[in-house]
């Protein structure tokens, strides 16, 4: 591996800001966060994703010092932060709902933080517009928040969160009132924060594609548990489960059960009187073990005529054509109903297209398209 | 069209018959001459000879009140116990607003009740049972002789300390009220960002919730000044003879001098005092509206 890929995780000899152990949290009688342990490294860019109720917020709460978990232990720098109150961590917090102090005018939010910290008046001020620059809010210093769009003030909260320059930055859906081209331009700008400062990031969001772009890990949530922590590339490419795979991205699944044809390769046995469907897979499967092929529909190419040397081919039927774009995404029925969607790049423009509803087509993927998981 | 000058005009007319033609009278009554006759006072209004009539108005009793010190001394003195009792009633009311802010939901509608309950009997009543637990040998004082913190009794009723206290119980309500409702609406997340952003409790206090329950403080405050000022009934039934309130001495103008002019002069005086805190108190509702939408 090169010295200069960003993968702290991967060096054992590296040291996390953030160690969650065994951390489980329950409010009244239901559990929200159960039994997580995470590592965060420093300068990392972690984003944490789910389903709405599914524990990000209350994560991000206990690292701030608002929740106490209910046991285990959360270690910033290799010390116990469990005791320790909100103000005493070198940690800021950007509020799902702002929190925007609604008595003072966008600059005294934004310098709220630096006047408690005993920092000169003239130092306070250029930070300030120095955040204001940033966050382009150069205009609107004067004015109160009930003053300024629903954007302007996530920019505001998001200066204020940055102002202090703290070593663990926790953004609760910093972006999500940002028009697209805003929301872009302010997530490089995150990414370059993140690289001049070398603040480490705990993100949340529920913009997959925002936490690819932004993340160096992502972090994969589902009631309250970790289901995988990884590289986006990696969640996207090798999930390690059937939700994770379903929940990032589009993606075929289709169930069946594994025969094994060679060192790391399977045929699955997906419905009866059809072709087994070839795959390699790293992790091992027992002889008829049910099992899940993921495949993405980007990896399938669609053709008319039936492809000669493709290691799996299917023929069915165009249901329907979804047009994005830059894609399209094409819904293709097979004989036994299933529906499979395959994927395909618009290069050129104006073009014709080669397939229209009712077609009768073939699906081709290679042995290494899909990825073969348990559940 | 027609249906909006309705609305219009209904409080104006309010305000007309309620307010502006009383005022006019009392403030011609105050430019009058004091008499032996019924109405105590001349010249009346007469429609037929209005210049006559006119002519002998002045502000003779206006003079006399910078004349005799008494007055000046009055004002002062109920400017400084209204004054003073407001202080007070904020220091007790925030406190109990506070905490009825912080109690959990379904505490908060029995609080609210508890607070307004004593309303549910008349005012006097409430004055007349302060007499009875202040006098010497009131509830009080017997229960602190009994207790043997004091051996001999307390001399409260009749003196300044019974009207503060007075004062301090009857407008308690209307500190607590504008307070509460403020400190209710306030995001609880606007002191964890506080906190997050190095604020100790303390700190959190002083530098939000002080200033978001501003609108609160200064409407209950006024709510307390403005009546206090002109209290009446609480000096005559639970202040000395050495309490001097203006509305006191603005009733034994009235009544036991029969000295309408005066009194009335006595009254407008009163009015344009009240009427600065009247237009700051507006002033604040009207910023209070505006900052809420
Ligand atoms: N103070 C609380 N008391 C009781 N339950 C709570 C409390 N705070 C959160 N919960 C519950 O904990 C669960 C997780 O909440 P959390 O706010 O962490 O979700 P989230 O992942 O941030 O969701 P979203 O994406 O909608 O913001 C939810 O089911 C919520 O109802
Ligand atoms: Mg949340």
């Amino acid at each position: 591996m090169p010295e200069d890929v960003f993968a702290p995780w991967d060096d054992p000899e590296e040291k996390p800001l953030i160690r969650f152990q065994n951390v489980t949290k329950s409010f009244a009688d239901s559990i929200v966060i159960d039994d997580v342990s995470l590592d965060i490294y420093e300068r990392e860019f972690l984003a944490l994703l789910g389903p709405s109720g599914c524990g990000k917020t209350t994560m991000m709460r206990m690292l701030a010092g608002f929740e106490t978990p209910t046991s285990g232990r959360i270690e910033l720098s290799g010390k116990n932060i469990v005791p320790l109150p909100a103000n005493k961590r070198a940690v800021n917090m950007m509020f799902q709902s702002y929190a925007l102090f609604p008595h003072l005018t966008v600059w005294d939010n934004i310098a709220f933080g630096l006047k408690r910290s005993k920092m000169p008046k003239d130092k306070i001020a250029a930070r300030v517009e120095e955040m204001l620059k940033l966050t382009r809010l150069g205009k609107f210093a004067g004015r109160k928040p009930h003053q300024i769009s629903g954007g302007q003030r996530q920019r505001v909260a998001l200066a204020r969160s940055l102002a202090k320059a703290p070593k663990l930055l926790l953004l609760d859906e910093p972006l999500g009132a940002l028009d697209a081209k805003l929301r872009q331009e302010t997530q490089f700008e995150l990414v370059d924060i993140q690289e001049t400062t070398g603040t480490t990031f705990v993100i949340v969001t529920h913009d997959q594609e925002e936490a690819m772009t932004v993340a160096s890990r992502i972090a994969v949530m589902d009631e309250g548990k970790l289901i995988q922590v990884d590289t986006p590339d990696r969640i996207y490419e090798s999930p390690n489960s059937v939700y994770v795979a379903d929940f990032i991205g589009d993606v075929n699944i289709i169930e069946g059960r594994a025969r094994k044809q060679g060192a790391d390769l399977y045929g699955i046995d997906w419905a009866d009187g059809q072709r087994l469907l070839a795959v390699t897979s790293e992790r091992a499967f027992t002889e008829g073990q049910p099992c899940h092929l993921a495949i993405r529909p980007e990896k399938i190419t669609i053709s008319a005529d039936k492809p000669v040397h493709a290691d799996n081919a299917v023929q069915g039927k165009i249901l329907d054509i979804a047009y994005l774009g830059n894609l399209s995404t094409y819904h293709v029925e097979l004989p036994g109903g299933m529906i499979i969607k395959a994927q395909t790049a618009n290069t050129r423009r104006m073009s014709p297209r080669s397939f229209t509803w009712e077609d009768a087509v073939w699906l081709s993927w290679t042995v290494t398209a899909g990825i073969l998981l348990a559940e | 069209m027609m249906r909006r000058a309705v609305l219009i005009a209904v409080p104006y007319f309010w305000l007309m018959a309620l307010f502006l033609v009383p005022f006019i009278i009392v403030f011609k009554v105050s430019l009058s001459d004091t008499a032996l006759a019924i109405p105590p006072y001349v010249p009346t209004l007469e429609w037929r000879d209005f210049r006559t009539f006119l002519s002998q108005l002045d502000f003779e009793n206006y003079i006399w009140l910078t004349q005799d010190d008494l007055y000046w001394k009055a004002y002062l003195s109920s400017l400084k116990i209204a004054f003073l009792s407001t202080l007070m009633t904020l220091a007790i009311g925030y406190p109990v607003a506070y905490a009825m802010a912080c109690c959990p939901e379904k505490w908060r509608s029995t609080l609210m009740m508890l607070v307004i309950l004593p309303f549910w009997t008349s005012f006097l009543i409430r004055v007349y049972a302060w007499m009875g637990i202040l006098s010497n040998e009131g509830f009080l004082n017997q229960f602190l002789l009994w207790a043997g913190i004091i051996s001999t009794p307390l001399t409260i009723l009749n003196t300044n300390t019974a009207v503060y206290i007075g004062i301090v119980y009857t407008y308690l309500p209307f500190m607590i009220l504008p307070i509460y409702a403020t400190l209710d609406r306030m995001d609880a997340s606007l002191l964890e960002a506080a906190e997050d952003l190095g604020c100790s409790r303390i700190g959190a206090f002083w530098l939000v919730t002080v200033p978001l329950s501003r609108n609160g403080i200064i409407a209950g405050c006024f709510l307390v000044f403005i009546p206090a000022l002109g209290e009446f009934v609480i000096p005559s039934l639970l202040g000395g003879s050495r309490t001097l309130m203006i509305g006191k001495v603005l009733w034994e103008e009235f009544f036991n001098n029969r000295d309408w002019p005066v009194a009335s002069a006595v009254a407008v005086v009163l009015l344009l005092i009240l009427i600065i805190p009247i237009m700051l108190f507006q002033r604040n509702q009207q910023n209070q509206a505006e900052a809420g939408r």
